[in-house]
């Protein structure tokens, strides 16, 4: 846990002196497509209201000066596969980023989707000594908060302190300076696979980049996508990828359970090909382009073209019926649901108090999911877009991108984490000062 | 030609002969961009290498000296052929408001025999060694389209002669010397000063010399005593001291009592107006006399001691 700490509070550090050289790197490496956006912190903010762009979320101190995605390598179900693949992929990413921008990245934050997130709640509890919480204070009820056995291998992405209460009144964002006996917190504990993020970081740190902080790809996501009512009343957000389907859950505009769902597009796009007997970049076009879930009379007329690649030997073209595409990927993007289903169920999601389901990500785009998701999961679904940010071209805003976007506003507004804070140890000669302060005080 | 020929749409290239190249910047190339993207490199590579190819080249193709002398006889025949172009020549030189000798100094000052190229003639030296003249309070030199050398004198006026231990110089308006003479009688028309320091009162001295309108012919000069004040001289020995501020109003004052009292026509040798408040009068030697011869006492002599009789002395 100390290693972690450390270096987390490493990351912590490497993102402050980034944001002070003004230049620093997004990269979404997805199973499907990877992204880079290069954003400029240039202290005020530089935003037009011509643009459209109001100082929303107080999103206003950056901007994208460059950006750029491309299909991603090595990847299978969030998790590196191929190690060079990867960072190819990488590189031909982060040169484009660079060109766009024209200035060198050198610190880049990332997201990690795979890796079996697995989230716990833990809780803490202290007695203050002075009457009064104190800075201290909060870093000893987090530091007292017992964590369980995560399993061998695991680390720790996220430990955002939740809640704290003051003796019997809880519900506090900032506990800072209220009088009482007893400080409790809550703190979400996000873990994932050590090795999967080792893989990460070698394969960011072999193409010359630093990493500046790294975050969960559905909390980066459900950032971008639910808007701050959400955020702050509980809602879910389910990001389609391509390898996986992220799940997490916002109340109190803290993130309180996140896991993955290990169906993505990709497996739809697989079925297209073994149902209809076309190669893979055939059935990725005929996703895309003419997919949806609920089939009507007309999609039965509607002939699909399949195309040179898909004909057989002798030159005959195939066609067929968009009823038969939809056929083939409404059962597995049930499927999904139902996984997603079965996730939410496991999180409690029934007992909170607002229950509104946010779709995003490349997969949310296919007509007609809304539909399916609202009979699977419940009432209240909308297909979520990543929130707008200054300078973002048009062909990046679209849902694909929400875990990028929330990556940026995670480099700029980091919610605060159990390393923000300093450890008891490290407090304790800045409060023999105080105490010492103190006594010059009472006695001269 | 082969014996079967595929017509089949779009097999024309099969994909076993298309060359798949990798979309992905080598590890070499993603280092370079980076590099480049440096903005030092940037500078260094843009400023720094065709700075230093451009020195190389210049300092190899100059390290020899026979080329060293080409390249520097081919600028100089080059800027000759330019300035000894017609256009450029100065054939005539003219000199306005300047009198027949300082036209003739002026001529000869010209470092140049012309006609000459107008690169050759350094009209701000020439200026420059023109104003050393003292006759000249300023002069305009240019050179005028169609090759003159126009020079536009002002000579300073004579107001005034100087006379001092080294002999008699005239001096204009501003106490500036004009010229030296060698008697007094070459310009008998200006009035005269004298004295250490009187050069740099001559505004003064006009302004005294125009207040002593009345009595201008038995004027002799104006004297500079200990370069604070002047005193009037006259004819017949007289002469009226000024203070050293006030002066002109003070001579006027003298030159009232002289029209109602006809002071100066009397014997005085000296009026003494250093205190304006109070004028002091010196008697000559005959008035003197006169007021001892009626007051009974001894005469006094030409030394200005008193004449014993020769009886006394005898009888003493």
């Amino acid at each position: 846990m100390a290693e972690l700490y450390q270096t987390q509070r490493a990351m912590r550090n490497i993102r402050r002196a980034a944001l002070q050289r003004g230049v620093i790197g997004i990269l979404d490496i997805g199973t499907s497509k990877i992204a880079c956006l290069v954003l400029r912190f240039d202290g005020t903010g530089t935003f037009r209201e011509t643009d459209g762009v109001g100082p929303m979320a107080g999103q206003v101190n950056f901007r994208v000066i460059g950006a750029a995605s491309t299909r991603s390598r090595g990847m299978r179900r969030g998790e590196i596969d191929v190690m060079a693949e990867t960072e190819r992929a990488i590189r031909t990413v982060v040169a484009a980023a660079q060109k766009v921008a024209g200035v060198r990245v050198d610190h880049v934050i990332a997201c990690l989707s795979g890796g079996r997130p697995a989230s716990y709640g833990l809780a803490g509890e202290i007695t203050l000594e002075s009457g009064r919480v104190h800075e201290h204070d909060v870093a000893r009820v987090l530091a007292a908060c017992d964590a369980p056995d995560f399993g061998r291998g695991r680390e720790v992405l996220h430990a955002q302190p939740v809640n704290f209460a003051v003796d019997n009144r809880s519900g506090l964002g900032d506990p800072r300076d209220h009088v009482g006996n007893r400080l409790a917190c809550d703190m979400h504990l996000l873990t994932v696979d050590g090795d999967v993020i080792g893989n990460l970081v070698q394969c960011i740190r072999r193409c010359d980049l630093e990493l500046a902080g790294i975050a969960s790809a559905s909390y980066a996501s459900a950032r971008a996508a639910l808007v701050e009512d959400e955020q702050e009343l509980g809602s879910a957000c389910i990001d389609f990828g391509g390898g996986g389907t992220g799940v997490s859950i916002f109340v109190k505009k803290h993130m309180i359970f996140a896991d993955n769902v290990k169906i993505g597009g990709q497996l739809v796009t697989q079925d297209i090909a073994q149902g209809l007997r076309v190669p893979l970049p055939v059935a990725e076009r005929l996703k895309t382009l003419n997919g949806g879930v609920e089939a009507t009379g007309r999609d039965d007329r509607d002939m699909l073209d399949l195309g040179p690649d898909a004909s057989s030997w002798d030159g005959e073209r195939r066609a067929v019926s968009r009823a038969d595409l939809i056929g083939i990927m409404r059962p597995r993007v049930e499927e999904i649901l139902e996984g997603v289903r079965e996730v939410l169920d496991a999180a409690g999601f029934d007992s909170m108090p607002s229950q509104q389901i946010v779709l995003t990500g490349g997969g949310s785009q296919i007509p007609g999911l809304d539909g399916l998701a609202a009979r699977i999961l419940g009432p209240n679904i909308r297909c979520g877009r990543p929130l707008r940010i200054d300078g973002l071209a048009h062909q990046f805003t679209d849902p694909g991108f929400s875990s990028a976007v929330g990556l940026a506003l995670f480099a700029a507004h980091p919610q605060d984490e159990w390393w923000d804070f300093e450890t008891p140890a490290d407090s304790y000669p800045t409060r023999s000062l105080r105490r010492a302060y103190r006594w010059f005080r009472n006695n001269w | 030609m082969p014996e079967v020929i595929d017509h089949r749409p779009n097999r024309a290239l099969l994909p076993a002969d298309r060359i798949r190249r990798d979309p992905a910047p080598s590890r070499l190339q993603y280092r370079l961009e980076r590099m480049w993207l440096r903005p030092i490199w940037r500078r260094a590579v843009r400023i720094g290498v065709p700075a230093a190819l451009a020195i190389l080249i210049g300092g190899l193709w100059l390290a020899d000296p026979d080329r060293r002398a080409l390249l520097s006889d081919g600028v100089q025949q080059v800027m000759d052929k330019i300035q000894n172009r017609k256009e450029f020549q100065v054939t005539t030189m003219v000199v306005e408001g300047a009198s027949p000798v300082v036209d003739a100094a002026l001529r000869q000052m010209l470092p140049v025999d012309l006609p000459a190229s107008s690169f050759d003639i350094d009209l701000a030296a020439l200026r420059l060694q023109v104003m050393q003249l003292d006759v000249i309070e300023s002069v305009d030199l240019r050179i005028k389209p169609g090759g003159i050398l126009s020079a536009v004198v002002k000579e300073r006026e004579p107001a005034i002669l100087w006379r001092h231990a080294r002999g008699i110089e005239i001096l204009d308006r501003t106490g500036h010397r004009v010229a030296s003479v060698t008697s007094r009688d070459v310009r008998a028309d200006l009035p005269l000063i004298a004295g250490e320091g009187a050069d740099l009162a001559v505004p003064e001295a006009l302004s005294l010399i125009d207040a002593a309108g009345p009595i201008l012919p038995r004027v002799r000069g104006l004297v500079r005593k200990g370069e604070r004040r002047w005193d009037l001289v006259l004819d017949q020995g007289q002469k009226i001291m000024l203070p050293a501020t006030g002066a002109v109003i003070a001579l006027q004052a003298a030159m009232a009592l002289d029209k109602a009292q006809d002071m100066l026509g009397r014997d005085i040798t000296t009026v003494d107006l250093r205190d304006p408040s109070r004028p002091v009068l010196r008697l000559g030697m005959d008035a003197r006399n006169t007021i001892r011869e009626a007051r009974g006492q001894a005469l006094l002599g030409p030394d200005g001691k008193v004449i014993i009789p020769e009886d006394d002395k005898k009888g003493g």
